[in-house]
């Protein structure tokens, strides 16, 4: 199969979907004609019927808030939420509905919500953010990051046939990366990747901070520094097999996010670490992200996010600990 | 029910003014008091706006923007609404509503600095009564309810201003500001800039309604209005806000117009729309049907136009110097300075940190 970047191996996926399952909807915020403000949705509604896929009103709130009711009537819904800062609205029908529908009434709710996140693309306030850790914080909710095509393919094939509600996070800034894919390979929900072996220091990143991880690690090489590159693409559930495999070869980590650190989703992976291999670990474990404030304005945004050098410093401060 | 309606037309001063399709009657237009000259500065306003439009277009093709929100189409809402209200009422506007920023004072070379990627938030609002540029839809609106409550719980004489677009009626937040509007009887008018899209929705997927009519359901007159008659703007917008000055509460105007540019310089509408609309459109072009207004009430001639054109065309090239001569915020400030009025300790060791890694590299 020829490269396809991100973008398409999306809509491949749901093309695929949409056309394996009758029960699949695919609706949201201009998906329909335009096929998405990205182009995720390109052809969808012309392949298969504007009943199947469809323009709603710019009304967050009542595009999750439908899935429960289409669930209840036996569809499989996957909205899409135009840009992470639009999802609050929809925050309450998510975290009082959408989460918690089975625990109340043991119905599965099958809902996949997409999401276009993250930086790095010089945009104005509110297109940037990173709101992952709201939902990792709540039951009931499962939670990927994909950092590569092929993964975005697969997984959210598994997030669409899975029966409970998975927020599908779609690192907007890698949309156009592209890659071979094989559509024949599935990835489970949960299941981490080592995107890049190595021995010195673990560097745990996912969605759009793996590419500069992977960065890093070369540049450490250089250095003959010697970096593991995990791509968790599951942030809920997490893969803590993956990670402690790894540190049992390093002994030492460094999480990487755009979102701000303090209460950031690192501190559930440090956390975890600290719990299951305390006794592994030869020196602190760095968080780098965004910094504790609001997502800056575009031109400043290269020194609000994470970069290699930071990687790499951390990376030299964890190998000279002790 | 039936007596909230009857009340509603009673108390209804923007009504008369206005024929059923929406049309400012003769008789109003003439009865407006304002001078020649304030006639002619509509105008100047609306030829200024649209330059500066223009103008910011360009300076996004040429890199100098990293995003543009072009409102052309809507110069006579945006110069009639604040022709139509005192200094002092607050207007809490979308994120297209630059023009109106303009009228209200604000150097558009100081409002640039937000698409240039600088800013989020220019200026002081309460220097202008404007507030901030708000880009999730309809989440300003709540706000302007608030306000127009505080001014009723101080007993002030101002009234607030609401806008927004036909795709923000959809939302929540736009339904729960207009039943607190209604249930306070809050002096705020709400006014939709209806033109037709929100990105690449049509107006007839966006709502199976009329807007103007929800206002009753709230317990508040709203109309109709052609929203490219800056006459029809300024006096809907002005007997509406001197309703709510007296005490009677809120109103909703739904004026119509057109989106004739891109939703922003991300979109491409010729995969959504046709030519034709914009052809249709284009004859009602708020500004040309003024013009001729104008000239028909013999109110301007040729030379007072070419020097509407100059002084135009000076003050915007004065807008892009100012803008790109305009200093880069430092870093620091631009991503600390603002967040708290009492930082904690642990945020000013972080700047701190972040300041000393910008020395060091
Ligand atoms: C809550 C929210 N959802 C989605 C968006 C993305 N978006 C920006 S503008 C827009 C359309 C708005 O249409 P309308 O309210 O009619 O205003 P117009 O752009 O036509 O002036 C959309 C969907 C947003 N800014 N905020």
């Amino acid at each position: 199969m020829e490269p396809v970047t991100m973008a398409k191996a999306i809509n491949l996926s749901l093309r695929d979907a949409l056309a394996g399952d009758d029960d699949v909807l695919v609706f949201g915020e201009d998906v329909g004609t335009l096929g998405g403000v990205f182009r995720i949705t390109d052809g969808l509604q012309k392949a298969f019927g504007s009943d199947r896929v469809f323009d709603t009103p710019l009304a967050e709130s009542a595009i999750i808030g439908i899935c429960i009711g289409l669930a209840l009537r036996g569809f499989k819904p996957v909205p899409e939420i135009q840009f992470d800062g639009f999802i609050y609205p929809a925050f309450d029908q998510i975290v009082s509905h959408v989460a918690k529908y089975r625990n109340r009434t043991g119905v599965s709710m099958p809902i996949t919500i997409r999401v276009p996140f993250g930086g790095r693309i010089g945009a104005v306030e509110h297109h940037s953010e990173s709101p992952e850790a709201y939902f990792t914080h709540t039951a009931g909710l499962k939670v990927v990051a994909p950092s590569t095509p092929g993964d975005a393919y697969a997984l959210l094939q598994s997030a669409i046939a899975d029966p409970d509600p998975v927020i599908f996070f779609e690192p907007k800034a890698r949309y156009y990366l592209k890659e071979e894919i094989d559509t024949a390979k599935e990835v489970p929900i949960g299941q981490a990747r080592v995107a890049r072996g190595g021995s010195g220091v673990t560097v745990i990143a996912y969605g759009p901070t793996v590419g500069i991880a992977l960065d890093a690690a070369k540049a450490a090489e250089k250095e003959n520094i010697s970096l593991e590159v995990i791509d968790l693409r599951s942030l809920s559930p997490l893969d803590m097999p993956t990670i402690l495999a790894s540190l049992q070869k390093t002994h030492r980590a460094i999480v990487v996010h755009e979102a701000p650190v303090f209460g950031g989703f690192g501190g559930e992976i440090v956390a975890r670490i600290a719990d299951d291999g305390f006794d592994l670990l030869e020196a602190p474990i760095a968080r780098i992200g965004g910094m504790d404030t609001p997502y800056p304005p575009a031109r400043y945004e290269k020194l609000y996010l994470p970069d290699v050098d930071r990687i790499l410093e951390a990376a030299d401060l964890a190998l000279a600990y002790g | 029910m039936a007596d909230v309606v009857r009340v509603v037309a009673a108390d209804d001063p923007v009504r008369p003014l206005f024929s059923p399709a929406g049309e400012l009657t003769a008789d109003a237009r003439g009865t407006l008091g304002l001078s020649p000259d304030e006639l002619r500065d509509l105008y100047h306003k609306m030829v200024w706006i649209r330059r500066t439009d223009q103008e910011a277009l360009n300076l996004q093709r040429q890199g100098e923007l990293g995003l543009w929100g072009p409102y052309q189409g809507q110069e006579a809402i945006h110069v009639g609404t604040v022709a139509a209200l005192r200094p002092t009422d607050w207007i809490f506007p979308s994120y297209r509503e630059f023009g109106m920023g303009m009228c209200r004072g604000i150097d558009p070379a100081e409002m640039l600095t937000l698409f240039r990627g600088l800013s989020h938030g220019p200026w002081d609002p309460r220097r202008y009564h404007f507030a901030p540029l708000v880009i999730p839809v309809a989440s300003q609106v709540p706000h302007a309810v608030g306000m127009a409550m505080g001014s009723r719980f101080k007993h002030g004489d101002d009234v607030v201003l609401s806008t927004f677009g036909d795709g923000a009626t959809s939302k929540g937040d736009w339904h729960e500001a207009m039943n607190f509007a209604g249930v306070f009887r809050a002096p705020v008018v709400f006014l939709c800039q209806n033109n037709r899209w929100a990105i690449s929705v049509p107006l007839a997927k966006q709502t199976a309604g009329s807007i103007a009519e929800r206002a009753q359901g709230y317990g508040f007159p709203g109309i109709r209005i052609d929203g490219n008659d800056v006459l029809a703007v300024l006096a809907a917008v002005r007997a509406a806000a001197a309703r709510a000055r007296q005490g009677d509460g809120p109103y909703l105007i739904e004026a119509m117009t057109y989106r004739m540019g891109p939703h922003t310089t991300s979109d491409d509408p010729t995969r959504y729309r046709s030519e034709t609309d914009l052809e249709r459109w284009n004859v009602k072009d708020p500004i040309p049907r003024y013009r001729e207004w104008l000239q028909g009430q013999g109110l301007i001639d040729e030379a007072s136009l070419a020097a509407i054109n100059r002084e135009v065309e000076t003050a915007v090239e004065a807008t892009r110097n100012r803008l790109k001569s305009a200093p880069v915020p430092a870093a620091g400030e631009a991503i600390f300075g603002r967040v708290y009025q009492h930082p904690p300790d642990s945020f000013l060791e972080e700047r701190q940190e972040f300041e000393s890694s910008l020395e060091s590299n």
